[in-house]
C-alpha cells in the first residue's frame, strides 16, 4: 500500500489498478507458492487443513463409507458398546454411532460454511459500506451493529427458531440463528479494516474520476479487505459448527432423527452417560477436532496472510 | 468521552425495541404454556391472559413498557408475579461468582503461557501451549463439563452440589459446587486470553525498546516481564472484561450441565415461559451491562494508552 | 481428560447389566422410625404457591406437605379414598343431589386457629365459583355443584345439580388445598404467595429456582395404626433441578434420595448399577398417555379412512415392548389406563384399528385405506414438542413405523410454548399431544374428546364437532351405575378410536421411580399427583 498518488486517467484505470493489487496478492503463481510455503513452515496449520479434508471427504462420501442406514431403528441392538460390527457402538434406537457421526459432518459443515459464509459476507458488506459512506450512514450502521452485538446470543437463537421453527426440512432456520450474531462481529472488524483503505489516495483518485460509490466499494476497497475477511470466515467456521451442537444440545437447534453432533449428545449421550458413555464422547470428540481443524488452519492462515492481524 | 457516553443511549433502546418486536413475534403463550398437559378450558386461559393485560395492542403493551422503564421500574414476571429485580437478583451471587472463578482461573493460566508460547516461539514448546489453547476454543464447554461429572462421578461416586451455597454460609461447599464449570468455562476463556497474550507479547518483543534492553544486555526474564507483560497487559485486559460480561448471563448450557441456578438458565426458561417483563428486562439489563464494560474498557486504553485519545 | 474417559468407556463395557430390580422397600411389618430430613427432586420451581390456579405437579411435591385435603388417597391402597380432614365417608341423600361431609374438630392450621365448616367452604367455593379475576383451571370439573354450604361447624353441604358419578372422588383431588375462610376474606390471592395449612409439614421457606423446605408440624392432627404421632419426618428439602439427567445424578451421588415423578429404565438400570446396596424401585403403570392427534379440518385427515390407516400403520404391540426398553412408555391401551378400572378387555381392544396382534395384516389393511382414500404416498409434517422422554423416542418410532405403510412424516419439533401456539391455532397436520391425570376417570380422561366448539375448547386439538360423541360422553357422566357406565365408556371408545378415529393413543406411561432404600413409607401409585403430603414417610436408619 504505497503512496500511489499519480492522477489516474480514468475509470477504467482505477479499475485496472484496484485488479492489479487484488491480482498480485492472490495471482495463480503466488497462490501455488503460498501454499507450498504455507505447508513447509506452519505444520499446525498443515494439519488443521488435513483434519479439515478428511472431515469435507466424510461428509462428501457418507453415503458409501457408513457401514450403515444413519436412521435405521434397530430395537434388538440397543446401546451396544463399540465393537469391530459397530466401530462405536450403537444408541438407543440401536442406530450405529459411527454412521451417524459421519452423517453429522454433513449437518456440521453445512450450518458451518452456510452461516459463516454468509454472516462474513454480509458483515463485509456492512462494514466496507459504513466505512465506505461515513456520516449519518456508517452511524446508522454502528448503532444497529452495537444493538446485535449486546444482544444476548441465546434469545436471537430462541427466537430464530421458535418463530420459523426447526425441524429436518429447516436447517435454514438454525443456520440464520447462527448467522446473526457473526455479522456484527465481522462488520466491526472490517469496518476498522476499511477505514485506512478508503483514506488511501488511489481511492480518492478513483472517486475524482466519477467512479461509482457501488463500484468503489466493491471493486477497489473490498478486495484490499480480503485477508481480514478470509480469516474471519475460517473462525467463525469453527465457532459456527459449536455453536449448531451448543444449540441442538439445548433442543433449539437441528432434531431427530436427522444426524448432529450436538443432538446425539443432547440425548442419547446425556441420557446414557454412565451406562453408555461412548454415546457422549464420539460426538463430542468429533465436534472438537472438526472446530480444532478449523482454528488450527485459520490461525496459521491469519499469520502467513498478514501477521499484524488479531483475532479475539 | 461524554458523547461516547450518550452514545450507549441508542444503543440500548435499540435493544430495547428490538427484544420488544422478537418476542412478540415468536409463538407461544405464557398462560397456555402454564396449563400445558392439563384439561384446562379456553375461557380460564382468556380470562388469565387478561389479567396479565395480554390482550391489549401492542403499541400499548410497548408505551406502557417503556414508561415504565423511564421511572426505573423493571416490572412482574409473569410467570411468578414476583418483581423483575428479585428474580434477578436471587441469581447474581451465582452468576457473579461463578464469572470471577472462571476469570481467576483463565487468567492465571494463560498469562504464564501465553508469555512463555511467545518466548518460545516456533519451538515445540509454542506448539504445545497453541494445541492446548486451541483444544480449549474446539471443545464445547459444556461437553467438558459432562466429561469431568462422568469422570468423578464414575471414580467415586462423587458429583458437584446440585444447589447453590452462598459463601459466607460455606466456602467449601461453594467452591465444591463452583470448580468444575468453572474449569470447565474457564478452560475456553483461558484460550482466548493466552492466545492474545502471545500475539501481543510477540509483538512488543519487536519493538525497539525491547531490542535495546536485550542489547543492554538485560537479562531475558527481566525483559520480557518489565516491559513485554505490562505492554502486552492492555488487550488481555480487554478480552478478559468482554468475556467477562459475556459469562454473567452466557453460560445456558453449562448451567444446565451443573444445574446452576444462575442468570443463563433465568433468561432461557423466562423465553421459554414467553415471560414478557421478565425477559425485555434481562436482556435490557444484560445489553448494558456489555455497553458499559466496553465503555469502561476503552476508557481504560485511554488512561493506560497515552497515544489513544478520544475527541 | 479424554483418556481418563475412554478408559472409563472401556470399563463400563464390562459391567454386567443388573440381573433384577431391587424390591420394594414398603414391607409393611417394619417400625416407623421418627426423625430425619427427606431430600428429593422436583423439576421446576412452581409459578405460584397456590394450589387451586396451577396444574403442575412441580407446586404439589413441595408445597402438598403443608396442606390438608377434605379426602385423599390411602397411601397404603391408592386405589381407595380416605378421610383426610374429612371425619367419615361423604354421605349422599336419597336423590343423590346433596352430599354431606362431617370434618374433624381437631384440626388446627399452621397459625393456631381451629378448622371449621367456614374454611372449607371458603376453599371451595374459590376453587368451584371463583370471583372475577381468580383462576381456577379445574372449576369445570365441578359444576355438577350448585352451591356449597355449612350448616354446622363440623359439617359441610355440597348441593348437586343432577346425580354425578365422579363427584365424591373429585373431592380427593391433590389440588384442592383447604385454605383458612380468613385469611381468603382478608385477601383473596393470599395463598399465591403466602403457605398457611393444616397440613403435616409447617413452611420453612425457599430460595428461588433452588430449593423448598418443609419443618415438621407439632400440631399435625395425624396418627399412625398405633397411634404414634405424624409426620414421622422432621423435615424435608425440595432440592429443583430442572435436567432430567442432572436429577438422576442427585440420586447417584446421594445428594437426595427420591425423584418422585420418575425416570427411564435405563436411568434406573444405571442407578441400580452404581448403588447396588442402597437402592429401592417402585414401579407402576401410570395413567399418562400420548395421542396422535390429526388435525381434521385439514385435508386428507377429515377422512376417516386416512386417520384409520395412521393408526392401523402403528403396531403397538412390539412398540411398547422395544419402547418400554429405553423410555416411559410401555403398555397397549385404549382411552382409558389398561389393567385400570375402566380399561377395555385385551379382546375389545384388539378389534379397535391399530389394536390388533397381526401386524402385518394391520399394514396391510393401512395401505389398502390409503389408496382408497387416494393418497397412497401420504406426506405430513408431525408436530411435536423439544422435550426428549418420552416425546422424541415415541416419534420416532411412529414416523418409522408410518415409513412401511409409505407414509413420510417428517419430525417437526418445536420448543414447547411454540408447540401448544400451533396446537390451539390449529396450523398443523399430525401432532403429538399428551395428558396426565390424577385419577382413572372417564369424566378426566375423555375431556380432549368432547366438540372442539363447545365443551372440548382449547383442549380437543383434532378440531372436530360430534354431537353424537358429546351426547355419549355426557351419558356416562351422569350414569352411576357403574357396570352400565364401563358399557358407555367402551362404546366412546370404539366410536372415536376405531369408527371416527378422530385421536388415538399411542402407548400409555409406565413409571419407574428408583429411589435410595433408607426412605421408607411412601408407595408408588398410577399417577404422581397424588399420595404427596409426606405424613407417613420415614427414613431409616443405615
Amino acid at each position: 500500500m504505497t503512496g500511489n498518488s499519480r492522477t489516474l486517467g480514468s475509470a477504467q484505470e482505477a479499475d485496472d489498478v484496484a485488479r492489479r493489487r487484488y491480482l498480485e496478492s492472490t495471482g495463480r503463481r503466488r497462490f501455488a507458492r503460498f501454499w507450498r510455503e504455507f505447508i513447509r513452515q506452519r505444520p499446525l496449520g498443515t494439519a488443521g487443513l488435513v483434519l479439515i479434508i478428511v472431515m469435507i471427504l466424510a461428509a462428501a462420501f457418507a453415503d458409501v463409507i457408513a457401514p450403515y442406514d444413519p436412521t435405521a431403528i434397530d430395537f434388538a441392538d440397543l446401546l451396544l458398546p463399540p465393537s469391530p460390527e459397530h466401530l462405536l457402538g450403537t444408541d438407543n434406537f440401536g442406530r450405529d454411532v459411527f454412521t451417524r457421526i459421519l452423517f453429522g459432518s454433513r449437518t456440521a459443515l453445512l450450518v458451518g460454511f452456510t452461516a459463516s459464509l454468509v454472516g462474513c459476507t454480509l458483515g463485509l458488506v456492512l462494514g466496507v459500506v459504513g466505512a465506505y459512506l461515513g456520516g449519518r450512514a456508517d452511524q446508522i450502521v454502528q448503532r444497529l451493529m452495537d444493538v446485535l452485538l449486546s444482544f444476548p446470543l441465546i434469545v436471537i437463537a430462541i427466537a430464530v427458531v421458535a418463530a420459523l421453527g426447526t425441524g429436518e426440512d429447516k436447517l435454514g432456520n438454525v443456520i440464520a440463528a447462527i448467522t446473526v450474531p457473526i455479522i456484527p462481529r465481522v462488520a466491526r472488524v472490517v469496518r476498522s479494516s476499511a477505514l485506512s483503505i478508503v483514506e488511501m489516495p488511489y481511492i480518492e483518485a478513483a472517486r475524482s474520476v466519477g467512479v461509482g460509490a457501488v463500484r468503489i466499494m466493491f471493486r477497489h476497497v473490498a478486495p484490499n479487505v480480503f485477508a481480514p475477511y478470509l480469516i474471519m470466515l475460517t473462525a467463525f467456521l469453527g465457532q459456527a459448527i459449536l455453536l449448531e451442537a451448543s444449540l441442538s444440545f439445548l433442543g433449539l437447534g437441528v432434531f431427530e432423527p436427522a444426524a448432529s453432533w450436538g443432538l446425539m449428545l443432547k440425548g442419547a449421550g446425556m441420557q446414557f452417560l454412565e451406562r453408555a458413555p461412548w454415546l457422549a464422547i464420539a460426538p463430542g470428540i468429533a465436534i472438537s477436532m472438526a472446530v480444532f481443524g478449523f482454528n488450527l488452519f485459520g490461525d496459521s492462515l491469519r499469520d502467513a496472510l498478514d501477521p499484524r492481524l488479531r483475532t479475539g | 468521552m461524554v458523547g461516547r457516553l450518550l452514545l450507549m443511549i441508542p444503543t440500548l433502546v435499540g435493544v430495547a425495541v428490538l427484544t420488544f418486536v422478537i418476542m412478540r413475534a415468536v409463538p407461544g403463550d405464557i398462560v397456555a404454556l402454564r396449563y400445558a398437559g392439563s384439561s384446562v378450558p379456553q375461557d380460564v386461559i382468556d380470562q388469565e391472559r387478561h389479567l396479565l393485560g395480554l390482550d391489549r395492542p401492542m403499541w400499548e403493551q410497548f408505551v406502557t413498557w417503556m414508561a415504565s422503564i423511564a421511572r426505573l421500574d423493571l416490572g412482574q414476571s409473569l410467570w411468578t408475579g414476583n418483581p423483575v429485580v428479585e428474580e434477578v437478583q436471587a441469581r447474581m451471587p451465582l452468576s457473579i461468582e461463578l464469572a470471577i472463578i472462571a476469570t481467576l482461573f483463565a487468567v492465571l493460566l494463560a498469562i504464564p503461557l501465553g508469555v512463555v508460547a511467545a518466548v518460545k516461539q516456533d519451538t515445540w514448546i509454542d506448539y504445545a501451549i497453541r494445541v492446548f489453547s486451541i483444544g480449549g476454543l474446539a471443545m464445547p464447554s459444556f461437553w467438558i463439563g459432562i466429561m469431568m461429572v462422568l469422570v468423578t462421578l464414575t471414580l467415586w461416586g462423587w458429583a458437584p452440589p446440585l444447589t447453590f451455597t452462598p459463601i459466607f454460609e460455606d466456602p467449601v461447599a461453594n467452591l465444591a459446587g463452583l470448580i468444575l464449570p468453572a474449569i470447565a468455562v474457564g478452560y475456553r476463556y483461558s484460550a482466548v486470553s493466552m492466545r492474545m497474550t502471545r500475539s501481543t507479547v510477540l509483538e512488543v518483543l519487536r519493538e525497539d525498546y525491547v531490542r535495546t534492553a536485550r542489547a543492554k544486555g538485560l537479562r531475558e526474564s527481566l525483559v520480557v516481564v518489565r516491559h513485554a507483560l505490562r505492554n502486552a497487559l492492555l488487550p488481555v485486559v480487554t478480552v478478559v472484561s468482554l468475556e467477562f460480561a459475556f459469562l454473567i448471563g452466557g453460560l445456558v448450557v453449562t448451567e444446565q450441565v451443573f444445574n446452576l441456578n444462575g442468570i443463563g438458565k433465568l433468561l432461557v426458561d423466562a423465553v421459554a415461559h414467553r415471560d414478557y417483563p421478565l425477559i425485555q428486562a434481562m436482556v435490557v439489563l444484560l445489553a448494558s451491562v456489555f455497553v458499559i464494560v466496553n465503555f469502561i474498557v476503552d476508557m481504560v486504553y485511554v488512561v493506560l494508552d497515552p497515544r489513544i485519545r478520544y475527541a | 481428560m479424554l483418556v481418563l474417559a475412554l478408559v472409563l468407556a472401556a470399563c463400563s463395557q464390562t459391567a454386567q447389566p443388573p440381573t433384577s430390580s431391587v424390591a420394594p422397600s414398603v414391607a409393611g411389618g417394619e417400625k416407623a422410625a421418627p426423625g430425619g430430613t427427606l431430600t428429593f427432586v422436583v423439576n421446576a420451581e412452581p409459578p405460584s404457591f397456590d394450589g387451586h390456579r396451577e396444574t403442575t405437579f412441580a407446586l404439589l411435591h413441595p408445597v402438598a406437605p403443608h396442606y390438608s385435603l377434605l379426602y385423599k388417597f390411602d397411601p397404603n391402597d391408592l386405589t381407595k379414598v380416605i378421610p383426610d380432614v374429612a371425619a367419615e365417608m361423604p354421605q349422599a341423600s336419597a336423590d343423590k343431589l346433596t352430599v354431606t361431609v362431617k370434618l374433624r374438630t381437631d384440626v388446627k392450621f399452621h397459625d393456631g386457629t381451629a378448622l371449621t365448616a367456614d374454611d372449607i367452604k371458603a376453599t371451595y367455593d374459590k376453587i368451584i365459583f371463583p370471583p372475577t379475576g381468580v383462576l381456577s383451571p379445574r372449576a369445570g370439573a365441578y359444576a355438577v355443584v350448585s352451591a356449597v354450604n355449612a350448616p354446622a361447624k363440623d359439617s359441610v353441604e355440597f348441593k348437586l345439580k343432577y346425580p354425578s358419578a365422579s363427584f365424591q372422588t373429585n373431592l380427593a383431588s391433590p389440588w384442592n388445598f383447604i385454605y383458612s375462610a380468613a385469611k381468603l376474606k382478608g385477601d383473596i390471592k393470599f395463598y399465591e404467595k403466602n403457605i398457611m395449612g393444616t397440613g403435616p409439614f409447617t413452611y420453612d421457606g425457599n430460595t428461588k429456582g433452588q430449593d423448598w423446605k418443609g419443618k415438621k408440624n407439632a400440631d399435625y392432627f395425624g396418627k399412625d395404626k398405633d397411634g404414634a404421632k405424624l409426620p414421622y419426618l422432621d423435615a424435608y428439602k425440595a432440592l429443583i433441578i430442572s435436567d432430567a439427567n442432572a436429577g438422576v445424578t442427585a440420586i447417584r451421588s446421594k445428594q437426595a434420595m427420591i425423584e418422585f415423578r420418575g425416570f427411564t429404565p435405563q436411568q434406573r438400570d444405571d442407578l441400580s448399577r452404581a448403588l447396588p446396596n442402597d437402592l429401592a424401585i417402585q414401579e407402576a403403570p401410570w395413567i399418562c398417555v400420548n395421542y396422535v392427534v390429526p388435525n381434521t379440518t385439514k385435508k386428507p385427515f377429515d377422512d376417516p379412512r386416512v386417520r384409520r390407516a395412521l393408526s392401523l400403520a402403528v403396531d403397538r404391540w412390539a412398540g411398547g415392548e422395544a419402547l418400554s426398553k429405553t423410555t416411559i412408555v410401555k403398555d397397549v391401551g385404549g382411552l382409558m389406563r389398561p389393567k385400570g378400572p375402566f380399561a377395555m378387555s385385551d379382546t375389545d381392544l384388539a378389534k379397535i384399528a391399530g389394536f390388533g396382534k397381526d401386524a402385518a395384516a394391520n399394514k396391510a389393511a393401512a395401505k389398502k385405506l390409503l389408496a382408497d382414500a387416494g393418497v397412497p404416498s401420504l406426506s405430513f409434517k408431525f408436530l411435536n414438542r423439544n422435550i426428549t422422554t418420552p416425546y422424541e423416542p415415541v416419534a420416532i418410532y411412529l414416523i418409522n413405523e408410518w415409513k412401511q405403510v409409505g407414509i413420510t412424516a417428517t419430525h417437526d419439533v418445536k420448543e414447547t410454548s411454540a408447540y401448544l401456539a400451533d396446537l390451539r391455532a390449529g396450523t398443523f397436520e399430525v401432532a403429538l399431544d399428551f395428558n396426565c391425570d390424577f385419577l382413572d376417570e372417564p369424566d378426566l380422561q375423555l375431556a380432549k374428546f368432547w366438540s372442539a366448539n363447545k365443551a372440548g375448547k382449547g383442549l380437543n386439538f383434532a378440531y372436530y364437532d360430534d354431537t353424537k360423541l358429546d351426547g355419549l360422553i355426557d351419558a356416562q357422566s351422569r350414569e352411576t351405575d357403574p357396570a352400565k357406565r364401563l358399557t358407555l365408556v367402551g362404546d366412546i371408545q370404539r366410536y372415536a378410536m376405531d369408527e371416527m378415529a378422530y385421536q388415538y393413543p399411542v402407548l400409555w406411561w409406565y413409571r419407574i421411580v428408583p429411589y435410595l432404600n433408607t426412605v421408607r413409607g411412601w408407595k408408588i401409585g398410577s399417577n404422581h399427583y397424588t399420595n404427596q403430603d409426606l405424613a407417613t414417610v420415614w427414613l431409616a436408619k443405615k
